[in-house]
């Protein structure tokens, strides 16, 4: 994992979220789209893209981080995951 | 996979047995009333219900819901912003805050609905919520889903409440949430002192008159009569599944902007059915009869007063109250239960309550007063509980 | 702190901003019984207006039917108005439980349990049956009500695309280790009137273990051929763990609802259901009311195959006049519009026309499909259709979509 740079880890994290949340072909996905404020991602559906990241990038987020305003965005995300990358 | 699910729920089912709290639902074939018939066929007099004012029968009640059945129809098939808004939903609206001498209401399916949606459209993460640690279920269910900060009280403590309020004023707003009468004990919340210190704390305040609308203060306006406080409450809510007629329905009343605010934002409002329009009119009624007289509130009161002094007398270890609630302290479990059963032996319909409804040997027998009853319903049931007490060594 | 200006003024501002943003809820006022025809008076104060109804969730046509209003009298009567009670102290008549079982029946299920409302049943049936062992896996499209329950119950939840069996498998076998897996959707979907594949659900939760949660409140009565719901309409019929639905809908539409399934689950949430339990249930008057439906209901299929003519008809009609609708074989017919200011206009020029009928925008639909819902009933005549189809297209000429692709109309009037 040490290899990936940042771009790259948006990049996957952009690929998983449209994969498994964005059904409409219309919409465009950024790494500064608002998410869960903006309403394609609920907040139920949160736990697979959770799952998601902490399978591939062989993290643990702790609960209390994995919060509706930490997932907000591809940018937000990769923020977190690299705090507990770099630990 | 449903059977070895199953398995899981039988055995939970059995445990839920064992422990003595499972709960058996006694059939009634007859209106609510005085006096019920339940399917054994046996006739009883009912001092289990919440039937304070007497109003679940009342022929003016059932005549006014019988006209809205004929001018309205039976439903709304739609939620109230839709096509579900009739205008008898809003003239309910606005008698209840005239009764209550409040900004305006907003009508639930239940009181359940009402507590349960009030939060969340109110308070965000920046706020708090400082709650009796007896409030009723749904309270505490109102406040699981909002995201507001808890804060916990003492059972009308008002040093730990006092406490609490210091803890919390680091939010941006403060809400103090009390039932106004708390429903196994019967007491009455301490709504000046609550006042006083939402005052001094910059905090506002939310009663639960679901036990004591209809029933506490000499016209029945509920606990923010009983102090003086018509007015000055931000947000109360109630019942009219209890004293107003016992049908079902619940409402939030309070200033104008919080309820406004509500009819945007509160789910169970949103999403669920209001009231029919036959319990809108029933509801109407109520509330025209009770400001017309104060007949069935005094009736109420003289009931409590009188049953209580004599059960005093008899003997009897009961929580001091100004609700219709009357706690007969038994302590233990095993003996609140028979004495209930020998107790509808003799005709008398009532409930034992023990943990966890109540606290540990804290086991109470809990009468529910009415004006529904006569001096001789209330005589046959002192008689009752006189004799039943003696023969179970409850009184010497 | 006896409401300060300073709060005062944070609500208002909040309600401004609904306001600004076009999505405040204004309620309009109906003085005569629900049904094709109505008198509403809107805005508040104006005087009465006649309108056709196409809003309503009456599609059987019963909310003010003679002999169901004939039914709640009598209970009037003989069973008084409320009884101020839960039901396991002193609130339960005998008559709550012929109900329980005429649904029972109805639904092809072990046992039910009545609550005061759909709304209540879904709130309270996951905390009672799951725990945090165990996972609930929701289609993205589920009701409010259901996604309030699911907040309260501590099993762990996720969902899947709407309607994708390819994503629920996935979902499955993601939680393959909890010990217990409720797979959760409603059988007819309100907003845009699709039917879930509940036959492909129940092979997928036999495959992998789990059970299934059906919300059929848009479809009880009338989905499928004798009205039964969604699960008669895919051929399940007996093989749904638990159905929730209500009474305030096709079924009388006063209020109501129930869970109904597995013997063991219905007596769970009798023990536990915090709604249940701490809440009066549904008064005698309507009971009786809710018994009379279903008397009808069992006595033919009348209503419900008017009502599948009906919402035909309509469908046939908007096609034809080139309105570009959501595809489904319910009475629910969504008229696309995707403007969500359009939605709104559109709305109100049929309300001049005498029809009533919603915009519905975002966030209650996704952004960018906003729609009218219209909602046929049983209670409408060919001549109420036609006329509200004469409308529909009068107003759609007026903003020129008629014949238009959704591209088309998103170029027109933007998104």
């Amino acid at each position: 994992m040490e290899e990936m740079n940042i771009n790259e880890m948006k990049e996957m994290v952009l690929k998983y979220v449209i994969k498994e949340y964005i059904d409409d072909d219309d919409v465009t996905i950024t790494y500064e789209t608002p998410l869960i404020s903006s309403g394609y991602v609920d907040s139920f559906s949160m736990v697979s893209l959770l799952v998601f990241l902490e399978n591939k990038f062989k993290i643990k987020i702790p609960p209390s981080k994995a919060t509706p305003e930490a997932f907000d965005s591809v940018n937000s995300i990769v923020a977190l995951v690299n705090q507990y990358l770099e630990k | 996979m449903y059977d070895s699910y199953r398995d899981h729920l039988a055995i939970q089912l059995e445990e839920i047995r064992e422990a003595g709290l499972y709960k058996n639902e006694r059939v009634i074939v007859s209106p609510q009333g005085a006096e019920i018939t339940i399917s054994t066929g046996q006739k009883v007099l009912n001092f289990c219900a919440n039937n304070y004012l007497g109003l679940s029968a009342n022929r003016k009640l059932v005549e006014a819901a019988k006209e809205a059945l004929d001018t309205h129809g039976y439903g709304m098939s739609s939620v109230r912003f839709i096509c579900g808004t009739g205008d008898l939903h809003k003239e309910l609206e606005r008698k209840l805050a005239d009764f209550f001498g409040t900004e305006d209401t907003i009508l639930y399916a239940a009181c359940f609905d009402a507590n349960g949606g009030v939060f969340e459209p109110l308070l965000t993460s920046e706020d708090a919520i400082i709650s009796d640690s007896l409030n009723h279920a749904s309270i505490i269910d109102g406040v699981r889903l909002c995201k507001a900060n808890r804060y916990r009280y003492e059972n009308a403590d008002m040093d730990d409440l006092e406490s609490q309020l210091q803890l919390a004023q680091q939010h941006r707003f403060r809400l103090i949430v009390t039932d106004g009468v708390f429903s196994m004990d019967g007491n009455v919340a301490p709504l000046g002192r609550i006042y006083e210190l939402a005052n001094k704390y910059n905090a506002m305040v939310m009663v639960d008159e679901s036990h004591s609308a209809g029933v506490v203060g000499e016209t029945g306006r509920g606990v923010t009569e009983l102090y003086n406080l018509k007015g000055k409450i931000e947000i109360i809510t109630g019942t009219l599944g209890k004293a107003f007629g016992g049908a079902i329905g619940g409402f939030t009343t309070g200033k104008k902007e919080i309820i406004e605010m509500l009819r945007q934002r509160s789910r169970p409002y949103l999403f669920s059915n209001s009231i029919p329009p036959l319990v809108a009119a029933a509801g109407i009624k109520m509330v025209e009869m009770m400001t017309e007289t104060n007949e069935l509130q005094d009736k109420l009161h003289h009931n409590t007063k009188y049953f209580m002094e004599r059960m005093l007398k008899a003997g009897f270890d009961i929580k001091p109250t100004q609700s219709a609630i009357c706690a007969v302290m038994l302590y233990d479990a095993k003996l609140s239960q028979e004495m209930a059963v020998r107790l509808l032996k003799e005709g008398i319909y009532v409930i034992g309550f023990y943990y966890p409804v109540v606290p540990k040997d804290k086991a109470r027998i809990r009468v529910q007063l009415s004006a529904a009853h006569e001096t001789e319903h209330l005589d046959k049931a002192i008689a009752a509980f006189t004799k039943v007490g003696k023969e179970l060594g409850v009184l010497k | 702190m006896s409401f300060p200006e300073s709060i005062r003024s944070i609500y208002q501002a909040q309600l401004a901003d609904i306001q600004h943003a076009g999505i405040f809820k204004e309620e309009r006022f109906i003085h005569s019984a629900q049904s094709a025809d109505i008198e509403v008076e809107f805005p508040s104060g104006s005087e009465l207006k006649k309108v056709i109804n196409m809003c309503a969730n009456n599609y059987l046509g019963l909310s003010s039917h003679p002999d169901v209003i004939k039914a709640a009298h009598e209970g009037l009567e003989t069973r008084g108005y409320g009884m101020s009670s839960v039901r396991f102290i002193c609130g339960t008549q005998d008559i709550h439980r012929e109900l329980e079982n005429r649904v029972t029946e109805f639904l092809g299920t072990e046992d039910t349990i009545l609550f005061p409302s759909c709304m209540d049943a879904n709130a309270g049936v996951f905390e009672a049956i799951l725990t945090s062992e165990d996972v609930m896996i929701s289609d993205r499209l589920v009701h409010a009500s259901i996604i309030d329950g699911m907040r309260l119950c501590s099993a762990q939840h996720d969902t899947f695309k709407h309607s994708s069996m390819e994503h629920l498998e996935e979902k499955l076998l993601l939680h393959a280790d909890k010990r217990l897996k409720l797979v959760i959707t409603d059988g007819v979907f309100s907003m845009d009137g699709d039917t879930a594949r509940l036959d492909r659900m129940v092979e997928l939760c036999e495959k992998y273990g789990a059970m299934l949660l059906v919300d059929d409140s848009h479809a009880t009565g009338f989905i499928g051929k004798t009205g039964r719901g969604t699960h008669e309409y895919c051929g399940v019929f007996g093989k749904i763990d638990i159905i929730t639905t209500t009474f305030g809908k096709a079924l009388g539409g006063a209020s109501g609802g129930c869970v109904s399934g597995r013997r063991e689950i219905v007596e769970m949430c009798r023990q536990k259901a915090r709604p249940y339990l701490f809440s009066n249930t549904i008064a005698p008057v309507i009971v009786s009311g809710v018994l009379k439906v279903f008397d009808i209901l069992s006595a033919n299929t009348e209503r419900r195959d008017k009502l599948e003519k009906n919402a035909a008809y309509w469908r046939k009609g908007l096609t034809e006049a080139g309105f570009v609708l959501r595809e489904g074989n319910t009475p629910i017919v969504p008229v696309m519009l995707f403007n969500a200011k359009l939605s709104q206009d559109f709305s109100k020029d049929l309300y001049r026309e005498g029809i009533y009928a919603i915009g519905f925008f975002f966030p209650v639909v996704p952004n960018g499909q906003a729609r009218i819902r219209t909602q046929i009933s049983a209670g409408h005549e060919i001549h109420h259709l036609d006329r509200a189809l004469d409308a529909f297209i009068r107003v759609g000429k007026k903003y020129g979509i008629l014949g238009l692709t959704k591209d088309q109309i998103i170029e027109k009037h933007g998104l």
